[in-house]
């Protein structure tokens, strides 16, 4: 509860010229929810668990890798005044 | 023994390693000159709990895992490359993934064989995190289906819509409480997931592309409310703060457009967007406006010493960015100072403008949000209005009796000359006629924004020869 309170402050203080990078960013953050995937498909307790805990990690890591990647793409994009023109 | 004990020390020391990560990742988000390291150390914090989950000693089959990482990475670079003015429906479907995945993984919980019963606090998380994730599933993907226009853009209205959708919904949260009070009613479970399912669906069918920018705010915040209710399932704190922290910013954001769009955030949350459909698109008394070519839109530019320009969603549709590039250029050349008036609800997601522009190239601290330029516009030759319109619109200040009174707007009107790019006479996404148009200090450039923005950069660097 703490750390979301920490987190409701830190992002009201985020520019809105960056909200679209940061929520792709926080899109990557919460497939985190991988992890539970990954117990699920990795236990192997029963043969639902195993095969809904396969389609979700597949859909939770091409969050992780695709969101990233767009986050990055996007923040590269971001210059000052000055910078040398690409 | 205490090997066992041992691993999971070390799993729950790299959990919270990643917690931190994860906290420091958006704090550095908080400026575009610390923003990319934020994005390492969000990788980092990724890595270290996929790596400390798979040391866990459960698990005894990775050969799954594995094929699903690869499997998922395969999917996921493609949508990391996506064009610019696509990020917003690429957008919608990941927060569709991530639902997908919260829901799965709840399902799976639910039907595990476990030694006791759940108690009654799991069973509820548990229901909630399965109707949150399974309406973010259906509804984030109908948004991607708009914004991507495979469905309508037009928002769809009938009669008797919010209370058909918010039935279901509640419908949804009375099955949820019955399977609380008697959780081996598990027959009951299926129908927590397909009603929201269905809910999802519903709750777009009447938004327009307008309200995007609040509905994938909201549909953020839902998907992060639902892993933190696996967490709490899970009883993982890493995944409660990832969740927490996903929840908050898309909660944030969906304040800020509801805010900017001047609609109660209540109003957001049911799922009542479509209600401004008051339809005062009539009246349309053909007053007289006037409009001006290239050429003398050059003219005045080339003669100002402060240009604001406004873009808006009409600019991402034409893919105007690069040529507006080429004006701010040609003009910054010439000693101009140019700046951008950006809209917190302008384009299709929060912060959509931004992003294009930045891609064309446009120095970041050049693009000013609404509070930063709106004291600007008194001491400004010319404000360009590049397909923006119900933003700029100066009913919402002074006409009580519009539809959009009280929205925050850029004030525009307060500029010496006002220019817009605009096809045509049509009203904007609210259908409210803008009195901008008529003001006698406005000039209607009519046409295409690509082709338009271009031909002014023509005559400037045609050196202004007749």
């Amino acid at each position: 509860m703490l750390a979301a309170f920490i987190g409701f402050e830190v992002i009201k203080r985020i520019t809105p010229l960056l909200h679209t990078p940061l929520m792709s960013l926080t899109n990557a953050l919460d497939a985190i929810a991988v992890v539970g995937a990954i117990i699920l498909a990795g236990e192997h307790k029963n043969t639902l668990a195993a095969v809904l805990g396969t389609i979700a990690i597949v859909s939770a890591t091409s969050n992780i890798v695709g969101g990233f990647l767009i986050t990055d793409r996007m923040l590269k994009m971001f210059k000052p005044s000055g910078a040398k023109k690409a | 023994m205490s090997g066992i004990l041992g691993g999971d020390l070390l799993i729950e020391i790299t959990y919270l390693i990643a917690t931190a990560l994860f906290i420091l990742s958006l704090m550095w988000m908080s400026s575009p000159t610390t923003a990319r390291r934020g994005i390492f150390a969000g990788e980092t914090g990724m890595a270290l709990a996929i790596a400390g989950t798979l040391l866990h000693h459960g698990i005894v089959d990775y050969k799954l895992i594995l094929i699903a990482l690869v499997l998922g990475t395969i999917i996921g670079i493609p949508l990391g490359k996506v064009q610019m003015t696509a990020v917003p429906q690429r957008t919608a479907l990941s927060h569709s993934f991530g639902a997908l995945c919260v829901t799965l993984v709840g399902t799976a919980e639910f039907y595990l064989p476990r030694a006791e019963p759940m108690t009654r606090f799991m069973m509820a998380v548990l229901c909630m995190e399965v109707i949150l994730g399974a309406l973010t599933i259906t509804g984030s993907l109908m948004a991607a289906g708009k914004l991507q226009e495979w469905l309508p853009q037009r928002p769809i209205t009938y009669k008797g819509q919010n209370f058909v959708n918010l039935g279901l919904l509640g419908v949804a949260i009375v099955v949820a409480i019955v399977l609380v009070i008697h959780p081996d009613r598990t027959q009951l479970f299926p129908a927590i997931v397909a009603i929201p399912l269905l809910f999802g669906v519903m709750m777009i069918v009447p938004i327009g592309g307008a309200d995007m920018p609040t509905v994938i705010s909201l549909l953020n915040s839902y998907a992060g409310l639902s892993a933190a209710a696996m967490g709490f399932v899970l009883n993982s704190k890493l995944l409660i703060v990832a969740g927490a922290l996903d929840g908050a910013s898309g909660f944030i954001l969906s304040m800020n457009m509801s805010k900017a769009m001047n609609r109660s955030f209540s109003n957001v949350l049911f799922g009542a967007f479509g209600q401004e459909q008051t339809a005062v698109a009539g009246a349309a008394e053909a007053r007289p406006v006037r409009s001006a070519t290239a050429e003398e839109a050059a003219a005045i530019l080339a003669a100002a010493n402060k240009v604001v320009i406004v873009p808006g969603y009409g600019m991402a549709v034409a893919q105007a960015q690069h040529k507006v590039r080429e004006l701010f250029d040609s003009l910054s050349k010439r000693g101009v100072d140019v700046k951008f008036g950006i809209h917190p609800v302008a384009g299709r997601m929060p912060g959509h403008m931004n992003v294009l522009l930045a891609e064309a190239d446009i120095p970041y601290d050049r693009l000013l949000d609404m509070d930063e330029i709106n004291g600007d516009f008194a001491q400004t030759d010319v404000a360009l209005i590049i397909g923006a319109n119900d933003v700029t619109n100066p009913a919402a200040r002074n006409d009580s009796s519009s539809p959009i009174f009280g929205m925050p707007i850029l004030d525009v009107d307060k500029a010496r000359t006002v220019m817009v790019i605009k096809r045509s006479m049509g009203a904007g996404f609210a259908g409210i006629e803008n009195p901008l148009y008529f003001m006698d200090r406005t000039l209607m450039l009519f046409g295409d924004a690509k082709g338009f923005v271009g031909n002014i950069v023509r005559e400037l660097s045609g050196g202004g020869g007749h």
